[in-house]
């Protein structure tokens, strides 16, 4: 099993994150994150779908995509050149002994101390998967008390050809 | 010209080429009505919505053209629910038109409100709401244009009374431009494909040709005719298919699958090259998929690329419609100079066929339903236009009668829908007139539409309804019999009387208890103008053998019970 990040772009119109996340509920696949949002051209929207599975199921997923009417392009990021990014927002128990450890982690990850409170602090992190694991690691022993992230987002990179 | 919301609809209706409606009028649709009232359209009003959704269908499939249907709001608009989701499973164009509370109340809990797009959205190709009116003529082009290309299906478009009513400068979009939507990109196969399709034909030695309802959709009997006898292969169709190539020809196995005759499933398991055209390979087909057909290679040509690969890996797929790719296929086959030899390959079939006829016997007092449709096959000579609803009767009619054209067996194939039958005759003989339309039935399935009666005898439909009556859901009988230790839990069912039924709703009945009763029966019927219902009583014991137990693979049916 494999994620497989896709970018689906898609008609700006009501009724089509109902079609689309339908789509995948009646088919019974599985998605670990789907974000959303306008593009340069106010009429399509382009969703970020990372989806978990075989390549066979993955193949399903994007061909019953393309049969939506209001899918216009379906791009399997995987297969390509990508940045992919995700926003996290950590909200972590501290204490006055252990405030200045955890803004040195912020720092050290290049994360945003967003918001300092008497019993939490909320790091603000973009960043790949890789970053945002490493943040959740070193913030576990802390004490989470809450989480919320975006699920990723990615684009396809101009390679060296263009 | 200035025009309301509801002339605009009635207008692109007719641009649409659209001659005849099915539907049932309600508050949110009165506007639509309205317009209709003295519109050049034929309106057929039904008894049921779902009756409207199963008669658009029917129309649809008997003529290859869109089928319109028309409800209300809420339980009108839910009622066709059924019927909708039948023709999206067989991939059936049609246009549902709902009328929908005001546009300002959506949301609202109004009276006789449901969110009928969020309702059909799985079981539609698509649907739209349309919010303005300005958008309705484009709307109703897209709806066509959606619903009768590429893979055909149900398109449902839901119009808020307001946009019925309001008033605007009439506009027809000569084109429309759907940026998600390109079906042409799909119509011509891979040359490469093709190539490589063609060289496997002409070198396999244990070929067989499987066609499903993608061929009919199509209108690729021709070019399927043409194929097989270019080469002289076995062929085989789907439920879908059936007709498609004449099933009265040496060259035909007839029907495949859970019901199909077990030396079609034999050639099927244990051939080295299976061509589909057109079918899904479908669970109904494939039994257990895992031990499918394991010794093939396999061709498949479908329109619709999410179709390929599903459940059934395949060497060669190519996409495409069906009647084009066939078309360059017997092309390239023909410039290879190369004839498959079958002969071995004919010689087991033909063994295994002498071996495992289709048959039953006519043992005991009671009449035996395979009788009945042996009887109509050779009545009607394999050429009538035949609809029917689900169960034992179903498969009887696949097993018994004799295809031999194409569009003339109209089933639910892929929902099996129980009451689909009659409706779907009232459709298409609306669309086919000069046919003689059968309804082929069961005392289950006849009662659940049985109110389109009313409709067959308003219009004088001479639609002849032949019901398979065993007292039981046979179908459902026998798998309790087989497969559950025959606890015959809640299959018993006291049917009315039908030739009673029938007199009360204008038409004629009649009913039969012994076989020398069905062919002097059926030969005046036929050559009646009127509509006719007659009753057939059954053994209920008798069922429909072989079958495929579930789970199990294709070579494992079970025969017979002795």
């Amino acid at each position: 099993m494999a994620k497989h990040i896709l970018s689906v772009l898609v008609e700006n119109k009501f009724g089509v994150l109902a079609r689309i996340s339908g789509l995948i509920a009646g088919r019974g696949f599985n998605i670990d994150s789907l974000a959303v949002g306008e593009t340069e051209d106010p009429t399509a929207s382009r969703m970020t779908i990372v989806v978990d599975g075989d390549d066979k199921t993955v193949e399903q997923v994007k061909k019953q995509l393309n049969r939506l009417i209001d899918v216009i392009t379906v791009q399997d990021l995987t297969r390509e050149e990508h940045l992919d990014r995700e926003l996290i927002m950590c909200k972590v128990t501290v204490t006055p002994k252990t405030r200045p450890e955890l803004v040195e982690i912020a720092q050290t990850l290049k994360a945003e101390v967003a918001d300092v409170g008497v019993k939490t602090l909320t790091i603000l992190l973009v960043g790949d998967q890789a970053k945002v694991k490493t943040l959740l690691e070193l913030v576990k022993p802390y004490g989470i008390k809450e989480i919320v992230r975006t699920g990723r987002i990615a684009l396809s990179r101009d390679g060296a050809g263009g | 010209m200035k025009m309301k919301g509801a002339q605009i609809l009635v207008e692109c209706l007719k641009r649409e080429g659209v001659e005849v409606l099915f539907g049932y009028p309600g508050g949110a649709n009165l506007p639509i009505y309205d317009a209709l009232y003295d519109a050049p359209l034929k309106h057929i009003l039904v008894r049921h919505e779902q009756g409207a959704a199963h008669m658009a269908d029917g129309f649809a499939r008997a003529t290859g053209k869109v089928g319109v249907c028309l409800a209300t709001s809420g339980p009108g608009a839910t009622n066709l629910v059924t019927g909708i989701a039948t023709a999206f499973m067989d991939s059936v164009p049609i246009v549902a038109i709902t009328g929908q509370v005001r546009s300002y109340l959506i949301g609202n809990d109004a009276f006789q409100e449901a969110d009928v797009c969020g309702i059909t959205r799985p079981i539609t190709k698509h649907n739209f709401l349309v919010k303005n009116v300005n958008d309705l003529a484009r709307t109703i082009r897209e709806a066509f244009y959606i619903a009768g290309t590429g893979k055909p299906g149900p398109v449902l478009v839901d119009i808020p009374v307001d946009i019925s009513q309001a008033e605007i400068e009439f506009e027809w979009p000569e084109k429309i431009e759907i940026r998600g939507y390109k079906p042409q990109r799909f119509m011509e196969g891979h040359k490469g494909q093709i190539d490589k399709a063609a060289k496997l034909i002409v070198e396999s030695k244990r070929t067989v040709v499987y066609v499903g309802g993608g061929a009919i959709m199509s209108q690729a009997a021709q070019e399927v005719r043409e194929l097989v006898d270019l080469i002289g292969v076995p062929v085989t169709t789907t439920c879908m298919a059936l007709g498609i190539y004449p099933e009265d020809k040496p060259l035909s196995l007839r029907m495949l699958g859970m019901h199909g005759a077990a030396s079609t499933n034999y050639a099927v398991q244990y051939c080295d090259l299976l061509v589909n055209i057109g079918a899904r390979f479908d669970d109904r087909v494939t039994g257990k998929v895992e031990t499918f057909s394991p010794k093939s290679k396999k061709i498949h040509i479908d329109i619709d690329p999410a179709s390929i690969g599903k459940s059934v890996a395949v060497d060669v797929p190519i996409v495409g419609d069906v009647k084009k790719v066939l078309r360059e296929l017997i092309k390239e086959i023909k410039a290879l100079h190369k004839k498959p030899d079958y002969s071995e390959w004919w010689d087991q079939i033909h063994e295994w066929q002498k071996k495992h006829p289709l048959s039953y016997s006519m043992n005991g007092e009671k009449l035996k339903p395979q009788y009945v449709l042996e009887v109509l096959s050779d009545l009607t000579k394999g050429e009538c236009l035949m609809t029917t609803d689900v169960g034992q009767h179903q498969m009887w009619a696949c097993q018994f009668y004799r295809w031999t054209r194409p569009r003339t067996y109209i089933t639910s194939g892929g929902l099996g829908t129980m009451g689909y039958g009659l409706p779907a005759a009232i459709g298409a003989q609306f669309g086919r007139p000069d046919e003689l339309v059968i309804c082929l039935s069961g005392d289950g399935s006849f009662v659940m539409n049985i109110q389109e009666l009313a409709t067959a005898v308003d219009h004088k439909l001479p639609i002849k309804s032949i019901i398979i009556n065993n007292f039981y859901l046979g179908m459902v009988r026998q798998w309790q019999e087989m497969f559950y230790k025959k606890r015959f839990s809640y299959s018993a069912i006291r049917p009315p009387d039908f030739a009673k039924v029938a007199q009360g709703f204008g038409a004629r009945g009649a009913t039969i208890t012994k076989a020398e009763q069905v062919r002097p029966t059926l030969e005046k019927i036929l050559n009646d103008k009127e509509c006719w219902v007659v009753d057939c009583i059954c053994d209920e014991e008798e069922k429909v053998f072989p079958i495929i137990p579930p789970g199990k693979a294709i070579d494992e049916m079970i025969l017979d019970m002795a």
